[in-house]
């Protein structure tokens, strides 16, 4: 079971974290993460452009490609998009599991991949002005340790 | 051919999506930048360096030397910076 929503509206951690849980007592293990708009450098917002129909794709592929790689029984991603303030939540993937160490790295997985491939991009507000934030090389490395 | 823009590639050419009827020798991504590179200046600011832009065919990651035809949707953006 998978769900995968773009949206411009905040979600619910708690919420999202019940519903992967089937009730079904298969689950042992259910790892989230929860990526935040960071207020550093005088940040005023945050305003995430992206690409719909190629979202939708990408992460639905990269969900069943996280299904290939580990024995997963539910997977959320919850992407936002528009204009965000820090403090306020982007980013949800929770991923459930028998056991903890799927969950964990399927987790990981995801992220990566989210981060490297999925047609989003940040717009950064300060006092000095806009500007279109730069891929970090950092990500790049991190995306290749799953190849 | 459908042609997108996102970030600021969209800002430079002043539009986030249009309607091309491109000439048959355009059958690449690499002829197309040529090809849209001469209808305007914010064109080639958005194609200047293409080190910094990536491109999706048909809603797929690919290169500047993949294939394109009339009905195919050709995305031009910067990498990305979600999650």
């Amino acid at each position: 079971m998978s769900e995968v929503r773009v949206q411009r509206e905040d979600f619910d951690p708690g919420a999202e974290i019940a519903a992967l849980n089937d009730m079904a007592g298969s689950i042992g293990a259910i790892a989230s993460f929860i990526g935040l708009v960071r207020g550093d450098d005088g940040l005023v917002a945050m305003t995430l452009d992206h690409y719909p129909a190629m979202c939708e794709s990408e992460i639905a592929a990269h969900v069943a490609e996280a299904k290939t790689r580990w024995p997963l029984l539910a997977v959320r991603v919850v992407h936002r998009v528009g204009r965000l303030t820090p403090g306020e939540r982007i980013v949800f993937v929770g991923v459930a599991s028998a056991h903890r160490q799927a969950a964990f790295h399927a987790a990981e997985f995801l992220m990566d991949y989210l981060k490297t491939r999925a047609p989003f991009w940040k717009l950064e507000e300060r006092a000095s002005g806009a500007n279109w934030v730069e891929a970090r090389v950092q990500d790049d490395e991190s995306v290749k340790r799953w190849r | 051919m459908k042609l997108l823009y996102f970030a600021w590639v969209r800002q430079r050419i002043g539009l986030s999506e249009e309607e091309v009827a491109v000439p048959a020798s355009v059958a690449s991504v690499a002829a197309l930048v040529d090809y849209l590179r001469r209808r305007g200046a914010g064109y080639e600011a958005a194609f200047r360096d293409l080190k910094g832009l990536r491109v999706a065919v048909n809603q797929q990651h690919t290169g500047f030397d993949a294939a394109v035809g009339p009905n195919d949707e050709v995305a031009f953006f910067p990498p990305v910076t979600g999650g």
